[in-house]
């Protein structure tokens, strides 16, 4: 915007600046967003790399340096100390077994719920289109933070639902729903159904009537078309939607922190009272690297799936 | 006929599921009960006790100007990227900038916050910069991610953009960088807001990366929040979340009707 503004201005070092940027535009087009994200984006992970092989200590800020130059020797000291401690401490296979376990069931149900909202929608006469998708957008839009939290009000003892089940005596003594992992998989499944349903949508929308048209005339029935045609099809979409929900539930840490008991062992919890509570930046470095290793597969996916489309287009 | 009945009632209650939850609470910010969920009668005294409550008050303040300052950064980024990404073909580092941009959005919280937080410990300790944590620091960390989900937003739309016109412009003689003031830009315009709004919305609602990368005196809205409904449900969260809620519907619901008039009147 302030660019636009020197444009409208006379005075001739803006304009000499603005014939700079011209000439050099598409290096500058490419370089600056590409720096800032090299900065802030890429750097950090060789940062987080470097500390998780540092020791911790009791300092500011409490690790060690991994090198250290002095009278002409540089002296490198990499400690693998954290991730043997990872490996050693049943605790920590648990909480990435527990947060993939929780983040695949959670995916399949969303999967299973998105899937029948993004047809409807894909469905309908255009006019209403917009609007439901509008309906599945706003959600997304307001606070996610609050949207967990008002999950908490309906699940707790004396919450919505045990109100209406203990006033119209389906039970006597209100169901504990608050802090279980039942909890945990429908806060993910609220939160991130948004995400399963707009890549459904973009490809069930896209998809050719003619194709269903000609699977009626040849005599299949709508559940097999359904099956052979529709299905396939869509498969981009399921897994863009699916990869959409499982990377970042992953290492959720709001909703198992709002809705789960102190049985729920999901890694994102862990890596965040390694770093708050215990203050240990190098373990909590080191849970954070190995959750990056076991998440590049999928991430790669779902680049690949994106740069497809793109080209596509 | 059945099957399509069962189906809808699907997609129906698929619906209900989303937005019963923010009924729910927006119901109960008006309660005279503090139990939240039992019903006391209608009050609006919780909203008046959010108006005491100073430490909201600064969070709020802390927030909207990290929100407002990030979004534009992040709105400027995208911009370049995606219009690189866009218009540019085949050019070197064009990888590593389409998955410098894409992996944000999926990455796990924790992780950008740490990793961020850890940098900015680093540069601290080697050039002294930044100094300190706070409003900076969190703005950097909102607007990096903000600029992943700002160039998809602007990448779909540049991509659906009629190109003829940029070529006329072009093919009269205009510059690119004129062609991209003059012709780009404004068609860009509904996205340029959606975007923009998108990464406001985002920033006003991030605890995860905040609490990373903030230092001592800058709590964001939704910190405050958090370490209170760790506590229990309160009724001012509730009064708190309705008044987020609601003025951040609207401003979407207008901001999606006013594109849609403007579409329909430029087709």
């Amino acid at each position: 915007m302030g660019r636009r503004g020197k444009r409208r201005g006379d005075g001739m070092t803006p304009r000499a600046l603005l014939e700079w940027v011209g000439a050099k535009g598409r290096a500058f087009v490419v370089a600056a967003p590409l720096a800032w994200l090299t900065l802030f984006f890429l750097l950090p992970f060789v940062v987080l790399a470097k500390i998780s092989l540092s020791e911790s200590a009791i300092a500011r800020p409490p690790y060690l340096p991994i090198w250290e130059w002095a009278e002409g020797v540089l002296n490198v000291s990499l400690n693998f100390g954290n991730y043997l401690f990872l490996a050693e401490d049943p605790l920590y296979l648990m909480a990435y077994l527990g947060s993939l376990k929780i983040a695949a069931a959670a995916t399949v149900i969303t999967l299973l719920i998105g899937y029948p909202m993004a047809y409807v929608i894909a469905r309908a006469p255009q006019h209403r289109r917009n609007i439901l998708l509008m309906l599945v957008v706003l959600p997304f839009w307001t606070s996610f933070l609050l949207r967990v939290y008002a999950w908490i009000g309906i699940l707790k003892g004396n919450g919505v639902i045990n109100n209406v089940l203990m006033s119209m005596g389906v039970i006597d003594e209100p169901l504990v729903l608050l802090q279980t992992d039942f909890a945990v998989y429908l806060g993910i499944v609220y939160s991130y159904l948004p995400f399963m349903i707009l890549p459904l949508y973009a490809t069930l929308v896209k998809l050719d009537e003619a194709l269903l048209e000609a699977s009626a005339d040849l005599g299949a029935r709508p559940f097999v078309t359904f099956l052979n045609v529709t299905l396939p099809l869509s498969v981009p979409g399921i897994i863009a939607g699916s990869l959409l929900v499982f990377i970042p539930a992953v290492g959720e840490f709001v909703i198992p922190a709002l809705l789960g008991g102190p049985d729920t062992l999901m890694i994102g919890s862990v890596l965040w009272n390694e770093f708050f509570s215990n203050r240990d930046w190098p373990v909590a470095s080191a849970v954070a690297i190995v959750m990056l290793v076991v998440l590049v597969m999928p991430i790669a996916i779902l680049q690949r799936t994106q740069s497809g489309k793109e080209e596509a287009n | 006929m059945r099957r399509s009945f069962s189906l809808r009632m699907t997609a129906f209650l698929g619906f209900v599921f989303l937005y019963a939850p923010i009924l729910s609470l927006i119901i109960f910010s008006f309660n005279a009960s503090k139990l939240v969920t039992v019903w006391g009668g209608f009050s609006t005294k919780w909203y008046a006790a959010l108006l005491q409550d100073q430490q909201i008050l600064d969070a709020a303040w802390v927030s909207l100007k990290v929100a407002l300052m990030s979004a534009t950064i992040a709105t400027v980024i995208g911009t370049l990227a995606s219009y690189a990404l866009a218009r540019f073909g085949r050019f070197p580092a064009r990888m590593m900038l389409s998955g410098a941009v894409t992996a944000p959005l999926v990455m796990p919280e924790v992780i950008i916050g740490l990793s961020l937080l850890l940098l900015f410990v680093a540069l601290e300790s080697l050039v002294g910069w930044p100094a300190g944590r706070g409003v900076d620091t969190i703005v950097i960390a909102h607007a990096t991610f903000g600029a992943a989900y700002a160039t998809v937003v602007l990448g779909s739309r540049m991509g659906s953009l009629d190109r003829s016109i940029e070529e006329a412009a072009q093919d009269l003689g205009a510059r690119p960088i004129r062609v991209f003031f003059d012709v780009t830009l404004p068609a860009l315009a509904p996205a340029l807001i959606s975007a923009w709004l998108l990464v406001f919305t985002i920033s006003l609602d991030d605890l995860v990366v905040a609490s990373f990368v903030t230092g001592p005196g800058a709590s964001t809205l939704p910190m405050v929040i958090f370490s209170k409904v760790r506590l229990g449900v309160s009724p001012e969260v509730n009064a708190l979340a309705t008044l987020i809620i609601v003025s951040i519907s609207a401003v979407i619901l207008v901001a999606a009707w006013q594109m849609q008039k403007s579409e329909a009147q430029s087709h």
